[in-house]
């Protein structure tokens, strides 16, 4: 097996008295398609924030290919290949949405980037010259997704890219990651549909109050006592 | 526009007209100045007087100390107010909104306080800097420097505008927009923000500079004036902050308004003028003159 692309080692994150992380650690392999799950606040978007630079954990390190990244501000890391897309959307409301790609394509991407073809390839080729408030729920989380895949990045964290989408939607959305990891971007998904999640990962990851209680295949996430308890509180 | 300001150096008789155009590009300046950091990153400065008094005191000490020349004054006065302007956005600039402004607010404090108590510069008393008296191409002093600062209004537009179409310049939007999308992104927020804060520091001092031969008796209370620091945000304001024209036109209308109303009605009534186009302005037409003249055309 290869060196993993991300590697999380024993991260731990408080906010004042509240431990937000403890003691985290994950393995994300190049390619793969990861999904991360578990009831709010357990700790998602920390760790999120924490892969992607945002927030610097307390504890433990961040590895990304063979570089140590924990210490590296948030576009620094966007330009090593981290995108993320943010869970309510954060479009740059002044700007087209081609212009919106253009900021990562200018200022992270290591190669150029066709926005216009990226934009149709999600759907959005009629809207290039559009603002984000002419846009729908969907096609925002589309242009959160499209913007991240301007930076040509080789992980994606898909931060509840899915949510308050309908059933139709959620399955457009799948096809459009899907296709993307087909193309050899690795895929972090974190998410609260279960259906979608687990149909779309090859490794789940369960985070409950903090702490990682579960990691292995859909089929046995399913099946974990552990994961049932922190889910039904039973 | 360089050849034409000239042009009226020599054709028009009446001295008045370029104290009244000295003052309304200088605020052509501050405004554009102003906006690079405010328009364009969403960072408000309440500080503008000081980076303002900076170029002035910094222009003056250079004039009595050295005898340097008014283009040395002009650059040493912008590079002054830009160290400040660097320093200042590092320390400030990690905090957001209201909180930068308050402490650009308490720095213009912290330099006048320290200029009141400074004697070489004359504490409150202020101290003499006189102009040359002759003016090389120029019937009379004041005529060079309205000259001079037109050069420099029309200088600071030309960085604003280069700034506003460069990937710097949108990559400031950015940070206006949505700062952690922006670092998300690539966009190193902090670095163009210190960038900009430099810039509109220096382009601020570089307004002040020729202020001493402007008025000659440099004083505190006149050069941190009320004035400066207000007009360098409602001009912007009510021009329209996202794009270069705006502080022109807000500089041109609200400062010729100004120097209008000084000579007709009364010259404390110019602040109210501009307090209650602010409001007007913030009420009905948020995004300025260029935003209202963008909605009607469309």
């Amino acid at each position: 097996m290869t060196a993993p692309l991300l590697r999380v080692a024993n991260l731990s994150k408080r906010f004042g008295g509240f431990v937000a992380l403890n003691d985290v650690s994950l393995e994300v392999a190049d390619g793969e398609r990861l999904g991360v799950i578990g009831p709010n606040g357990a700790g998602k978007s920390t760790l999120v924030n924490c892969v992607a630079g945002l927030l610097r954990p307390d504890a433990g390190r961040v590895v990304f290919g063979d570089k140590d990244i924990t210490a590296l501000p948030a576009h620094r890391r966007a330009r090593l290949g981290i995108a993320r897309s943010f869970q309510l959307p954060r479009p740059f409301r002044s700007m087209t949405l081609e212009e919106n790609l253009a900021i990562s394509r200018d200022y992270a991407a290591r190669e150029a980037t066709d926005a216009r073809a990226l934009l149709s390839q999600l759907g959005l080729g009629a809207k290039v010259q559009s603002l984000p408030r002419d846009l729908t729920q969907i096609e925002l989380r589309k242009l959160e997704l499209a913007r991240a895949l301007a930076a040509r990045p080789r992980l994606v964290i898909a931060d509840e890219v899915m949510a308050g989408l309908s059933h139709g939607e959620v399955d457009e959305m799948m096809g459009v990651l899907l296709a993307l990891n087909q193309g050899g971007i690795t895929i972090m998904m974190i998410e609260h549909i279960m259906r979608a999640v687990m149909r779309f990962s090859q490794r789940i990851i369960v985070l409950d109050a903090g702490r990682k209680i579960a990691d292995g295949a859909p089929v046995e996430i399913v099946r974990n006592e552990a994961v049932e308890r922190a889910y039904l509180g039973a | 526009m360089l050849i034409g300001g000239y042009a009226a150096t020599v054709a028009i008789a009446n001295d008045y007209y370029f104290y009244a155009g000295y003052i309304v590009l200088q605020y052509v300046v501050l405004a554009t100045a102003w906006n690079i950091l405010g328009g364009y990153a969403g960072y408000v400065n309440f500080g503008s007087a000081g980076f303002y008094a900076v170029g002035a005191y910094t222009a003056a000490i250079l004039c009595l100390a050295l005898g340097a020349p008014l283009p040395v004054m002009i650059l040493g006065g912008g590079l002054a107010a830009g160290v400040i302007g660097l320093a200042a956005g590092y320390l400030a600039l990690r905090i957001k909104d209201v909180y930068f402004a308050i402490a650009t607010l308490a720095l213009a404090v912290v330099v006048q306080t320290i200029v009141d108590n400074w004697d070489y510069v004359g504490g409150t008393r202020g101290i003499y800097v006189l102009h040359p008296h002759h003016a090389i191409g120029f019937s009379n002093y004041p005529r060079l420097l309205f000259f001079t600062m037109l050069v420099l209004a029309v200088g600071s537009v030309v960085v604003a505008r280069s700034v506003e179409h460069s990937r710097f310049g949108r990559g400031l939007a950015a940070i206006r927009d949505d700062e952690h999308a922006a670092e998300s992104a690539g966009v190193p927020t902090l670095r163009l923000k210190l960038m900009a804060a430099t810039l509109s520091g220096i382009l601020m001092g570089a307004a002040g500079a020729p202020f001493p031969y402007f008025v000659s008796h440099l004083e505190p209370s006149s050069t941190f004036s009320l004035a400066v620091a207000v007009n360098a945000i409602a001009m912007p304001m009510i021009g329209g902050a996202t794009s270069w024209a705006g502080p022109v036109i807000g500089a041109l209308v609200l400062g010729g308004a100004q120097q209008i109303a000084t000579v007709t009605i009364s010259s404390v009534l110019n602040l109210l003028i501009v307090g209650l186009l602010l409001i007007g302005f913030v009420i009905f037409a948020p995004e300025g003159i260029v935003g209202l003249a963008r909605r009607l055309l469309r």
